[in-house]
């Protein structure tokens, strides 16, 4: 059969509308901008938060939990798809609020590709989140990644945004190399690269073994670099150090929740049977970054610098809940185990939004506050705004009974129950030893005096922000069942395991 | 209404008054807080009241308003138990309660910490209401502790001054050794009864009779469990109720104003172990052991507390004394299983002894906060109320017959006579003894306070302001009376109290003795075992009505005994005002010994302070700082130094990252195609 003869069957594009919609208005935008002269950008500012509130409604109206493929099986819709997009664009929205400002401080960032990059990388994400086929995968980080190399290196002017970029560039080049490399070696295991068939084909066991691991080994490295843990997590603390705050906070916050479900798609939908092998990778990866992570923390004294190790030591508190999720064959944990690691990264982002939102709360033209000396005193300064850090330095150090206590005792409780004890000792011992800096900055803001009493000024809407999402992080602290029950479902639903 | 919600309104009323009072103490005036509290203590007043009659009318009340939580087997419940012991409570505590509340308005008129002050003492009406009124064992604690931490905060309610803070802390710290025994005798009751309810555990001790409990492994020594509970409990009730060797906390407590002495530290606190013990009466009917040992324990009490009081020179100190001993008085009843004439002495002592503080604070008021009785002298002139309802009170408390205090600490002699435990015929002399003693005091207080020479506003008395206890800091600058200056009679917020517990002080021993002793009135709420300890039952035999008992009282010892008491104090401080001086040197060792009140407060200072500051030194120097903190120490050293390594290693050059994750992807294949399948 030539390609000529090949019938050509209109792909059902519903499923996919909520990208289509933001492809299209990325598009828009990009054009739209081109004819505004406000240097605040404003107009373009306000279509991409239309925009990211279009898409939610796209995709709440598409909401149906039942799991629908298009594009020839290479695309997904489920429920765990709708609720990580929705998740999504409210960061994003966030992101965008809390940004504004900083960006339009800063003539080199406030510029119309600011917006559209950020609505590329989103749709990148989107795709990487839909994505049941290892190319469809591929595409989607690779949209995200180019938008995101651009975004660091935005402000062009600057010798340390610009040396970020370049590593991020070719480290990222790198990763997406191993990952590509591990896809082709699985396929020439398998034969297949859509990830139901991959999973099927293991199923009857007809692969080649080795192969077919060697080619685990890759991917999993390439997934790991997306992640940030260690040992391929050397380009995060220099990236959200070198990036503008910005764009730090973008990259620390998103692409989290997009590399979760990649993870999640392809290791536990698709190659659950060599589950025993990537499990073994994940454990070692999420021991060694919650320890490098929390220890590294400590020797910090940028504020940027100190959560970009404090996201390594999260995403590996969150690789030990998709690591425990199978014993000895047995999936009947799967359900607890990678519904607590969903709680745990949707809780990280936002807590991490929180912080890099204080740290652009603070910042004024010239003037980033990313030293942890910035914060000194914050509570004479202001004590609304050192109440909310603190809440959200606690939430982070998981302190009851604040939302990142139940994060990370969900992931525990997943852990012990999968009969590894000594590795829920080592998380909690290793989360004590992190406490110490995020309880730095606490004291830092109450009891030492400010080295500079200016109060502090930003706009309603930022400061109203950053009032929600530390009390957000306080009031899942005392509810955290409804979240906790929209993961199970989300896990429930979406998961072949469970089909 | 029913005894039920009487018993709700009681509780919460002053709980109300005291929130009020509270929470508010900085935006409302001092009139809006003291008209919450009366109004509280006033409604909880009328509750008792009218809950008084429906039990007198045969209604009780035992059950559940709220159930806490249930953990396993056990449930832990508020609830109450309204019969005639518990309303003779409420009556009791509710109207000293009011007395004070009132008083106050006048005694700490000047006070900034008025309407505070309000909130405490609502707060402990509520306390010991939740105490006195509880079904279960938790309830009882709970009311136990509250009233504790009330005391303490009121004993250092002046915060500022040293010796209060002092004071407070050896409360607290002395009263945790008593409510050691008592929660480990509660634990008792609850790992062998499995329950914590009254009624149940009750219902279950025929089933525990002859049970014993190893100690020091199976075979060596056995002790009876209900002993076991009966003494720790006991030991709950000799901490709160200041009985001897936990005794030492009740004298300094005078520190607190002088409304929480009369309230607190001599009307209703002191008396809960009294209560306690009584309403586990079978309990402790079953274990002669424990009787005899609060037999003992409180003739001891009774008798050595007295003689301290024959040299305090502070007004507030010498009734302290004679509250301790008269302590000691019930707790002998109880041990001879007189349970409603303990309760009886409780109540008459309520009244009198609130009337003695209450008068002793209006004599200090007069004094401008000087509190040294040898600086008063022919008070009764300038101040008549005080004068009579003192006199009133001291009448009361030496047995005078027809007094209050005839009534009830007659028939605990009586009783004490009559009984044939263990310890029963040594409590008999003590009691006999403390009688002379306690007329002596009185009087040798009521007359250096009273009578004789002027002796205030001498020049002399300026630099000897150390003795001037009851004022707050901002009083400093005028304790004492200035020279020339004549003292006088307090308002009459504060009189008016003074004349309400003069009246009960004066009638309620002769009115009450019948029903209460001989009537039946806590038939269902104390049961004595008449054979075993027939003291209430020979009581009764020879009782011939209260008048009959006050005719023969005056051919009795205690009268002749208390008489001479009054006739020496007379001849000492009247008559001849040179010869105590000469006494008191020539019986120079025992001054010495009464003077540092037998050794106690030095032994426990020097033993039990110092031993716990040389063992916290200790654990801290060996165990803290070089154990712990040299391994807290070493391992934050190490994270440091590893959190350098860190650092070095993120070089920033992006070659070595690209090496760091080929390095890691090699040690991943290595591990998963060999290590993982091997």
């Amino acid at each position: 059969m030539t390609l000529a003869e090949m019938p050509f069957i209109l792909p059902d594009l519903r499923p996919a509308s909520a990208e289509l919609f933001v492809l299209a208005m990325a598009c828009l935008i990009l054009f739209v901008d081109l004819f505004v002269k406000d240097t605040r950008r404003t107009a373009v500012f306000a279509l991409t938060q239309l925009t990211l509130v279009g898409a939610a409604v796209v995709t709440w109206a598409g909401t149906s939990g039942e799991v629908v493929y298009t594009f020839s099986n290479m695309y997904v819709h489920d429920f765990l798809a709708d609720m990580l997009k929705q998740l999504l664009y409210l960061t994003d929205i966030i992101v965008l609020f809390y940004a504004r400002a900083y960006v339009v401080d800063r003539p080199l960032l406030g510029r119309g590709e600011f917006y559209t990059l950020t609505l590329f990388a989103t749709l990148g994400m989107m795709v990487m989140i839909s994505a049941n086929h290892f190319i469809t995968i591929f595409l989607g980080v690779e949209l995200l990644s180019l938008s995101l190399y651009a975004m660091v290196a935005l402000n062009r002017d600057s010798a340390t945004a610009a040396e970020a970029a370049m590593k991020y560039l070719v480290l990222g080049a790198l990763a997406s190399g191993l990952m590509l490399y591990g896809m082709s070696m699985i396929y020439g295991a398998v034969g297949s690269l859509e990830i139901g068939e991959v999973a099927e084909r293991l199923q009857a066991g007809v692969a080649n073994h080795s192969i077919l691991v060697l080619g685990l080994v890759f991917l999993v490295a390439g997934l790991a670099f997306k992640l940030g843990v260690v040992p391929f997590h050397m380009w995060i603390p220099d990236v959200y150090h070198g990036a503008p705050t910005a764009v730090g906070l973008f990259i620390g916050t998103a692409p989290k929740l997009a590399a979760f479900a990649i993870v999640l798609r392809i290791l536990a939908n698709g190659l659950l049977t060599l589950s025993y092998d990537w499990q073994m990778m994940l454990l070692i990866m999420a021991v060694l970054s919650i320890v490098l992570g929390n220890v590294a923390a400590i020797a910090q004294h940028n504020f940027k610098r100190m959560l970009a190790y404090s996201a390594i030591a999260h995403m590996g508190f969150m690789l030990l809940g998709l690591a425990v999720g199978v014993v000895g064959g047995d999936a009947r944990f799967t359900l607890n185990a990678y519904s607590s690691a969903l709680f745990y990264v949707v809780i990280y982002v936002l807590s991490s939004a929180g912080a890099f939102g204080m740290i652009l709360l603070m910042a004024r033209a010239g003037f980033e506050a990313e030293d942890l000396d910035d914060y000194k005193g914050l509570n004479r300064r202001n004590p609304w705004f050192a109440a909310m850090l603190m809440m959200l330095m606690l939430s982070m150090a998981g302190i009851p009974f604040f939302v990142g206590f139940f994060a990370k005792f969900a992931v525990l409780q997943a852990v012990v129950a999968s009969g590894q004890i000594w590795l829920a000792v080592v998380a909690v011992i290793f989360s004590l030893i992190g406490a110490f800096y995020y309880l730095r900055v606490v004291k830092l803001m109450y009891f030492d005096a400010p080295a500079d009493p200016t109060p502090i000024q930003a706009p309603l809407e930022v400061k109203a922000l950053i009032s929600a999402n530390g009390l957000a992080v306080a009031l899942l602290g005392l509810f955290p069942d409804t979240l906790m029950w929209f993961c199970l479902l989300a896990i429930r639903l979406s998961l072949s395991v469970f089909a | 209404m029913d005894l039920k919600s009487l018993s709700l309104v009681a509780v919460f009323a002053p709980l109300a008054g005291a929130l009020v009072a509270g929470l508010f103490c900085r935006v409302i005036a001092r009139s809006v807080a003291h008209t919450a509290a009366i109004a509280g203590v006033a409604t909880a007043f009328v509750a008792a009241l009218l809950a008084f009659r429906e039990v007198a009318g045969g209604a009780r009340f035992n059950g559940t308003v709220y159930q806490w939580l249930t953990t396993g087997d056990y449930a832990f419940e508020v609830g109450f138990l309204i019969d005639p012991l518990t309303v003779s409570m409420m009556l009791v505590v509710t109207f000293v309660s009011l007395m004070v509340h009132i008083y106050t308005i006048g005694y700490m008129r000047d006070d900034p910490g008025y309407n505070r002050f309000f909130s405490y003492i609502s707060l402990f009406t509520f306390s010991m209401l939740m105490l006195v009124m509880s079904n279960n064992f938790m309830q009882l604690f709970f009311g136990w502790e509250a009233v504790g931490l009330v005391s303490y905060l009121l004993i250092g309610f002046w915060y500022t001054r040293p010796t209060a803070i002092f004071a407070n802390l050896k409360a607290f710290l002395v009263n945790r050794v008593g409510d050691f025994g008592f929660l480990l005798g509660i634990g008792l009751v609850l790992a062998y009864f499995g329950t914590l309810d009254y009624a149940a555990v009750f219902a279950r001790v025929p089933a525990l009779v002859g049970e014993t409990i190893p100690l020091f492994g199976a075979d060596v020594a056995a002790v009876s469990v209900i002993t076991a509970i009966c003494i720790l409990l006991f030991i709950g009730a000799m901490g709160k109720s200041a009985q001897v060797p936990l005794h030492v906390w009740l004298p300094d407590s005078m520190e607190g104003p002088t409304p929480i002495s009369a309230l607190i530290h001599a009307a209703t606190m002191v008396t809960a172990g009294i209560f306690m013990v009584a309403r586990m009466s079978p309990l402790f009917e079953l274990s002669d052991t424990a009787l005899s040992f609060i037999v003992i324990i409180g003739a001891i009490t009774a008798l050595f507390m007295g003689f301290l009081g024959i040299i305090q020179n502070d007004i507030k100190r010498v009734v302290a004394y004679s509250t301790l001993s008269q302590l000691g008085y019930m707790t002998v009843a109880l041990g001879v299983s007189a349970y409603p004439v303990a309760i009886f002495h409780l109540t008459t002592h309520a009244f009198f002894k609130a009337l003695l503080f209450l008068a002793a604070g209006s004599v200090i008021m007069a004094m401008h906060h000087d509190q040294d009785i040898r600086r008063m002298g022919g008070l009764a002139r300038y101040l008549p109320v005080t004068w009579i309802t003192s006199l009133i009170g001291s009448l009361a408390l030496i047995g005078t017959p027809l007094f209050a205090g005839f009534y009830s600490k007659d028939s605990i002699i009586e009783a004490v006579e009559a009984s044939s435990i263990p310890g029963a015929g040594l409590a008999y002399g003590a009691l006999l003894i403390g009688v002379f003693v306690t007329a002596f005091y009185s009087f040798r207080m009521f007359f250096l306070v009273f009578h004789g020479k002027e002796r205030f506003g001498a020049a002399s008395h300026g630099a000897g302001g150390h003795a001037a206890h009851d004022e707050h800091a901002s009083h400093d600058e005028h304790q004492g009376l200035p020279p020339g200056e004549k003292p006088h009679e307090s308002p009459w917020v504060v009189t008016l109290p003074l004349i309400l517990l003069a009246i009960p002080s004066l009638l309620i021993g002769y009115v009450a003795i019948e029903p209460m002793l001989f009537g039946g009135w806590f038939a269902d709420a104390i049961l004595i075992d008449e054979v075993a300890h027939p003291g209430m039952r020979e009581l009764a035999e020879h009782f011939h009505g209260a008048a009959a008992m006050a005719l023969h009282g005056l051919s009795s010892a205690p009268f002749w005994l208390a008489s001479s008491g009054v006739a020496l104090a007379w001849f000492l401080y009247l008559r001849r005002p040179d010869l105590p001086a000469v006494w008191q040197a020539r019986l120079g060792p025992l001054n010495t010994v009464l003077e540092n009140k037998y050794y106690f407060d030095r032994f426990y200072e020097t033993v039990f302070a110092g031993g716990a500051r040389l063992l916290g030194r200790g654990f801290w120097q060996g165990g803290d700082v070089r154990v712990i903190d040299g391994f807290i120490n070493g391992s934050a050293r190490f994270v440091g130094w590893a959190a350098a390594v860190l650092r070095f290693l993120q070089s920033g050059r992006i070659y070595h990252y690209a090496f760091t994750m080929i390095f890691g992807l090699l040690v991943l294949m290595t591990l998963t195609l060999w290590v993982g399948r091997a």
